[in-house]
This record gives C-alpha cells, sequence and structure tokens, in this order.
C-alpha cells in the first residue's frame, strides 16, 4: 500500500494485469489456504479435498504442473499448489467455485474434440496438453480453437494467478510454497538481514568517486 | 518504551492539540512540548511500536496493518466535477503513530530553490493554478538541516552539482550502494549525468535507542524492526513523550473542530476506539492530518458560523489544489544477479533534469530519477516480467527464475500542476464505519505532468540502454486514479482570498486553528514531499511558539 509502491502497483495494473488487487483483497485467506495445504501434506494421510472430486483434483493438478512445470527444479506440484487452490475454493475464493466447474466441464469438451480418445487433461500427452493450454491462453496471439469462450480463458486467468500465489507465497507464513521451493527458484535467500555487497554488481565498487569534471548535461 | 507520560482530562484545556501523528504532527509534538507547552495528540490509529511490526506480507500488505482500512473507510473517485463518483480505493495514508513516516520509502530531497519560485520563473501555465510560495528555499534551509540532525538523515553533501545551497552536512554518510545504484551511476556518467548517492531518512550510524540499517529488505511498505528507518514515532515522538507533557492519544478518530460563539476553535471532537464520543478542549487547535483528512476534518467541521466548511469562508480553497505527483516506471534486466530484494530501496539517484527548459521541452515541470526494487515474489511474477514472456509453461517458469534477482527499476519522478477541480472532498452519499462523509478524490492530471512523466521516462530507458540491459521495458503512463502524495488541498499564501494558511500555518479564518502537513503545499515539488513536510513542520513549530509566548493566540 504504500508510498511509491502503491503507484507502482496502480501504474501496473493499468496496464500489465488484474493481479495486485486481487491478491492484495484475498491475501489473509490465502495464508490460511497455504497452511492448509502444508498441514495436508504433513500429516502423510490420504487427502480429503474440500471442494474438488478426485477427478477434478486430479485435473487441477495437471494443469498446474503445466503453468509452473517440474523440471530440474521443483513446480507447481512440488509446491503444494492443489491444495492451496482447493482450501482458496471453499474460503476467499468460492465465488470461483462455478467458473472453476464450467472451466473444466469446458475443458474436458476440448480435449475429447481435439483428441478423440482422450478423456480427460489429465490423460493427455504433455504435448497434447500444451497445445490445449495454447488455445485457452488468452494471451495468445492465434487461438488454435476458435470457438471457445471467454469464460475458460477466465477460468485460466484465474488458476494461472491461484498457481503463482500457491508457488510463491512467503513460505514462513503459510507454507503454500512447500520447503520455499518457489523461493529456491527465483533465488530469493530466506533470511531477513543481509551485509553488502549485495550482488554481482556491487562487488567491486570502489567507494565513491566524484564525477570527473565534464559538462553539465544540457538541460534539454 | 516504559516511561511515564502524562494523561490529560479530555476537560483540560491544554495549550495544544494537535491532529494527527505523522511526519508534520510527531515534529511539532516534539517542538511544543520541548518548548513547555501542553500537548495533547489525536492520532485515529493505533499505537504500534517496533514489537508489533513484522515482516508478514498479509499482515502488513493484505490485512492494513499500518494503513487506512478500505473496508471501514470506503471512498469514491470521479475524473471531473461534472461525473458522477464511483466507490474505488482512493488512497493510501498511515494510520498508526507515525502515520506514514512508519512505512515510507525515506527518500528525503530537500525541493529546491525553483519549487517556490516555479510560477515567476515560466509564467502562467493554462489550465493549472501555478503559484509561487510565499516563503523561499531560504527560509526553509535552516529547517532541512534541522531535519537531517535531528531526525536522522544519511547522504553526502557536495555529491550532486544541482543541490540547492545548504548550511551544513548531512550527519551521517550514504548507505552502502546496491547493485542497482552501481549499474545506474556508470550508466548515468557514461550519459554525461551526474549520479549521486540518495539522501534517506535510514540510519547508516546507530543513534541511541535506534539501530543502523540492517537490509533486511522488508522497507517500502513494513514498519522498521529495529528503529534505523527515521519515522517520526522513533525520532520525534519519543522525545516529545519524555518531555512530560505530551500526551499521545490513539486510537482517537477526530470528527469535526468545535468551536465557540466568537467563531474561535475550543477543542476536537473525537470517537474513541469504543465509538464513545469526546470534546479535549485546547487553547489552539493544529491539525496535521494529511492532505486528504485535514480538509476532509474543516469540511466536516461546517456549522452555522462556518457553512462552507471551517477556515473556508474567504477562499473556498480547502480540498482543492490537489497534487500528486506524476511518475513513471521503467524496468531492466541484467546478466548477472543484482539481489536488489536485500537493503532498503534506492541508493543512487539523479536531478539533472530537475528544472527543464519549459521553452525547449514544450511543457512546465521536472523530476529526479531513481534506481530502485520493490517488488515482492508474488507481486514480481504477475507484473515484474517483460511483457513478452510467456504467462506459463517452462518459458515462463525459467524467465521466473533468471529476472528475479536481475532486474532493477528506474523510478521516474515528477511535479503535478495545481488544478482547482482536483480536490479531496465530501461524498454526499458513501459514508464510513463512523457514519461520517466518506472521502471522494476528484482527480485529471494536467496535460504537462503526464508530458512530464513521458519525458523522464524516456531518460530513464536511455540509461537502461546505457548500462547494457539485455532487456527493458515500461509501464504505461495513464492518467492517476489513486492518491499517495497528498499534496496542497489547504495551500499556504499571503492572500485570504486564494489561500487556507498564512506563513505562519494559522488560517486566514479561525485564529488558533493551524495546518500543517502535505496539504500545505504551493507545489508538489519533484516527487519527495516528507522532507519538506517535516522542515515545513520544524519551521511552524517556531512560529506558533513566538505567537503564543507574546499572547497572540490565547484569548
Amino acid at each position: 500500500m504504500i508510498n511509491e509502491l502503491s503507484r507502482r502497483r496502480f501504474l501496473s495494473q493499468a496496464g500489465i494485469g488484474i493481479s495486485a488487487a486481487w491478491i492484495s483483497a484475498h491475501w489473509p485467506e490465502m495464508v490460511s489456504a497455504a497452511t492448509h495445504a502444508h498441514q495436508a501434506v504433513q500429516s502423510g494421510t490420504a487427502y480429503k479435498f474440500e471442494f474438488f472430486t478426485p477427478t477434478e483434483a486430479a485435473e487441477i493438478d495437471a494443469l498446474s504442473a503445466r503453468i509452473i512445470p517440474t523440471d530440474e527444479m521443483p513446480g507447481a506440484r512440488e509446491a503444494g499448489v492443489l491444495y492451496f487452490i482447493d482450501r482458496a475454493l471453499v474460503t476467499f475464493a468460492s465465488g470461483d467455485q462455478q467458473m472453476y466447474r464450467d472451466g473444466l466441464a469446458q475443458l474436458q469438451s476440448v480435449v475429447q474434440e481435439k483428441f478423440p480418445g482422450v478423456e480427460e487433461f489429465s490423460a493427455a500427452t504433455t504435448e497434447q496438453q500444451n497445445e490445449i493450454l495454447r488455445s485457452v491462453d488468452t494471451n495468445q496471439k492465434e487461438p488454435t480453437i476458435g470457438r471457445l469462450q471467454k469464460s475458460s480463458q477466465k477460468f485460466f486467468e484465474a488458476l494461472r494467478m491461484a498457481t503463482i500465489s500457491g508457488f510463491l507465497i512467503d513460505p514462513e507464513v503459510g507454507t503454500g510454497n512447500r520447503g520455499g521451493v518457489g523461493w529456491k527458484l527465483i533465488g530469493r535467500e530466506p533470511e531477513h538481514s543481509f551485509q553488502p555487497p549485495f550482488g554481482y554488481y556491487d562487488k567491486d565498487y570502489p567507494g565513491w568517486q566524484p564525477a570527473p569534471a565534464s559538462k553539465m548535461a544540457d538541460k534539454e | 518504551m516504559m516511561v511515564e507520560h502524562p494523561k490529560y482530562k479530555t476537560s483540560d484545556e491544554v495549550d495544544f492539540v494537535i491532529i494527527g501523528s505523522g511526519a508534520a504532527g510527531g515534529i511539532l509534538a516534539k517542538e511544543l512540548s520541548t518548548n513547555g507547552f501542553r500537548v495533547v495528540v489525536l492520532e485515529q490509529g493505533p499505537y504500534l511500536t517496533e514489537a508489533d511490526y513484522t515482516h508478514n506480507e498479509i499482515k502488513v500488505l493484505g490485512e492494513d496493518l499500518l494503513t487506512n482500512h478500505p473496508k471501514l473507510q470506503p471512498t469514491t473517485f470521479r475524473k471531473t466535477p461534472q461525473d458522477k463518483a464511483k466507490q474505488q480505493r482512493a488512497l493510501v495514508y498511515g494510520r498508526t503513530v507515525g502515520g506514514t513516516s512508519v512505512h515510507f520509502t525515506a527518500n528525503f530531497w530537500r525541493f529546491h530553490e525553483i519549487d517556490f519560485i516555479e510560477r515567476s520563473k515560466v509564467g502562467a501555465i493554462p489550465d493549472a493554478n501555478l503559484v509561487d510560495w510565499p516563503i523561499r528555499y531560504a527560509d526553509l534551509e535552516p529547517y532541512y538541516t534541522k531535519v537531517e540532525w535531528e531526525i536522522g538523515v544519511s547522504g553526502l553533501a557536495g555529491a550532486s552539482p544541482f543541490d540547492p545551497p545548504r548550511s551544513k552536512p548531512y550527519p551521517m554518510p550514504p548507505l552502502p550502494v546496491k547493485s542497482s545504484g552501481v549499474i545506474f551511476e556508470r550508466a548515468a556518467r557514461k550519459l554525461g549525468w551526474h549520479p549521486f548517492p540518495t539522501p534517506m531518512a535510514i540510519l547508516s550510524q546507530p543513534r541511541p535507542g535506534r539501530s543502523a540499517c540492517m537490509n533486511c529488505g522488508f522497507c517500502l511498505g513494513f514498519g522498521c524492526e529495529v528503529g534505523a528507518k527515521s519515522s517520526s514515532l522513533v525520532a520525534a515522538i519519543r522525545v516529545a513523550e519524555r518531555t512530560g507533557r505530551c500526551e499521545i492519544r490513539p486510537d482517537s478518530y477526530v470528527h469535526h473542530i468545535e468551536t465557540d460563539a466568537r467563531g474561535r476553535a475550543v477543542g476536537a471532537a473525537y470517537f474513541d476506539k469504543d465509538k464513545n464520543t469526546h470534546l479535549q478542549k485546547a487553547k489552539a487547535v493544529i491539525v496535521c492530518a494529511n492532505g486528504a483528512e485535514t480538509p476532509r476534518l474543516l469540511l466536516m467541521s461546517a456549522n452555522k458560523q462556518f457553512p462552507n466548511g471551517l477556515a473556508n469562508n474567504s477562499s473556498g480553497a480547502v480540498g482543492k489544489n490537489l497534487m500528486l505527483n506524476s511518475g513513471a516506471i521503467s524496468l531492466g534486466v541484467f546478466d548477472h544477479p543484482l539481489n536488489d530484494y536485500k537493503g532498503f530501496a534506492v541508493s543512487r539517484i539523479l536531478h539533472d533534469f530537475y528544472e527543464l527548459d519549459s521553452q525547449k521541452v514544450g511543457f512546465c515541470g521536472g523530476g529526479g530519477l531513481d534506481a530502485r526494487f520493490d517488488m515482492t515474489p508474488i507481486g514480481f511474477a504477475m507484473n515484474g516480467l517483460p511483457p513478452d514472456t510467456p504467462k506459463w509453461g517452462s518459458a515462463f517458469k525459467k524467465t521466473l527464475a533468471d529476472n528475479f534477482t536481475r532486474t532493477m527499476e528506474v523510478f521516474s519522478h515528477a511535479t503535478s500542476l495545481a488544478r482547482e477541480d482536483n480536490s479531496f472532498s465530501l461524498d454526499p452519499e458513501l459514508k464510513d464505519a463512523w457514519g461520517l462523509p466518506a472521502l471522494r478524490l476528484t482527480y485529471k492530471d494536467h496535460p504537462d505532468d503526464l508530458k512530464v512523466a513521458k519525458w523522464l521516462n524516456d531518460r530513464a530507458l536511455e540509461l537502461l540502454d546505457a548500462a547494457g540491459a539485455k532487456k527493458k521495458w515500461s509501464y504505461p503512463i495513464v492518467e492517476q486514479e489513486f492518491a499517495v502524495h497528498l499534496l496542497g488541498t489547504c495551500r499556504m499564501g499571503h492572500d485570504p482570498k486564494t489561500s487556507v494558511i498564512n506563513t505562519d500555518h494559522r488560517t486566514h479564518d479561525v485564529k488558533n486553528l493551524f495546518l500543517c502537513d502535505g496539504s500545505s503545499f504551493v507545489t508538489s515539488g519533484r516527487g519527495q514531499p516528507t522532507m519538506t513536510i517535516e522542515a515545513l513542520a520544524f519551521r511552524a513549530a517556531d512560529r506558533i511558539t513566538a505567537l503564543a509566548k507574546s499572547g497572540e493566540i490565547g484569548a
């Protein structure tokens, strides 16, 4: 909120997306969702989903794993994003329940139409999954499936934001970002006190030197 | 913090009641209580201290631990007086003891001479209410120095050839340079510009009861747990309380200023935590509630004698001439990690474009550039990646992983021209949780404000090029709909017909009512107002003390 942060946020919201306001509005519930996800995984017993059916859970798991895939580094799956979203849909994002149900149903019809014989997104190959997502991603210039409705694009954008939030939320606070894997990926050290040098460019800084006598900039 | 503080009864007529404990209110409380006066400070927010501050982003940013509450205090926005305002979050300000100085970035630039006399230099600007200040830089210089030494500002005197004259160096050296600062400095010098260590109200060396900065990285938006950030709480209010003459009364939400039959202020009426109402009596009232809440309070204090709001009979200017400062942001990505998430926000700035030649550039204004990084991880993933980055998948993940430590921002801070229509006023329909009229923001940037933002942003992009950024882009420059810097709404001036307060910060219309905060500004400066708010507060304290001692305030 906060001085220039807010100015920056405002500017960025206007230009790039809706996300910052959305996060800010839902943050308290997000923490609770993250904590919940953590406990569910820790308990070691079979997780009982609060919103998703087992089939839906498998679909969301597969979808979020395409948004932040697992490669040599952990992805959405390892961070426990699925559990974070399940909790979110019965708390702060409960208004999105119908959108998720509709979005998943529509996705299924896209899958079946595009790849006859494949029943669900999670049953498709990675290549097929990527192709399907390209068709629902609003940011793609040429959607491969023309008749897709706006609702599934909205669903995908909501799922994308939820996946990112569950992946990068402060692990000390909630642990949606399980084991801090999201922060490890981006290189954010978990400490709360640092000493210079901080990075590559300041490590050999020789100390402040007045500028060599030069002409004043043309104040034009 | 276990000092014995006085507790005044509301029926005690204290010398001063100060409304608001932020940058101005805290300093006035310190100065006036040190000068022997009995002072009560009414703060609408809670009394939080270092022990209550936290790095928990959810509590601080999500639950507004330190700031106004959009649910309890809803607001509306419209672009022009002809539009009907819609409900939307329109502003942010500090709502805790210490006010916005608790969570601010702490950039502490002095105003330059031009900021006080721009109208005389550039002439009238169409559709702008640009006038000179009734005081000059030289009047404020001793108080800028006082802010630096008493509140605690780190910096390097003489490092910028554009700096206005100063009577004393900074009390402590600048904070360490960050990687963004080194990149900025090298590139700016290549371009023939004059970067320098930014003055910051953050300690580079410890002071009694306060640590030097530990570079935790939770700075902008957060309260400082070690007292390194020079908030008015740690730097002024604690001194005021130690005098034994100043009471800070938190959770006290003032809803009107009471006046008597002679048209003099007799005290401040406020809600306590349980919404019970009280009247704190005082010989004089000083409003330091910020550039939004100060005019709101005056407008809410309307009565038969003051039908247009208190101190608004002569000019009708209360709430008008609002300036928010214009600005722009460009981002750049570099080959190696900057790790700029560590530490305070800003380490290098430049002022080569502070005073542009309006004849040459075709608009009025100017500003400064700074090097910074101020994003948290989720916000960065949403808003900090280059616009052409895929939104999901391996390439998204890779860019996120590569860029978080390698990105910096160049922030352009610039002027806003006053326009009478730009204002804070009372919404005719919407009420807050206490049943009081909600704030309504009316704002449309002057065309020159957008031009100066664009011009400076072009320089920021040049700088990122010269720095060898492997990628660079900008956020779009758009008309503002959200207020952070709250300036000009009760402007200072000699003429009661066009200004609200005189050079003593006394309202033209009510002899024992004073206003001091961002509302006092006549021009916007170049984007960093708090230093000037504090200098004005030190000066106002001298003026008010002199008036009180000569018996010109009391009955």
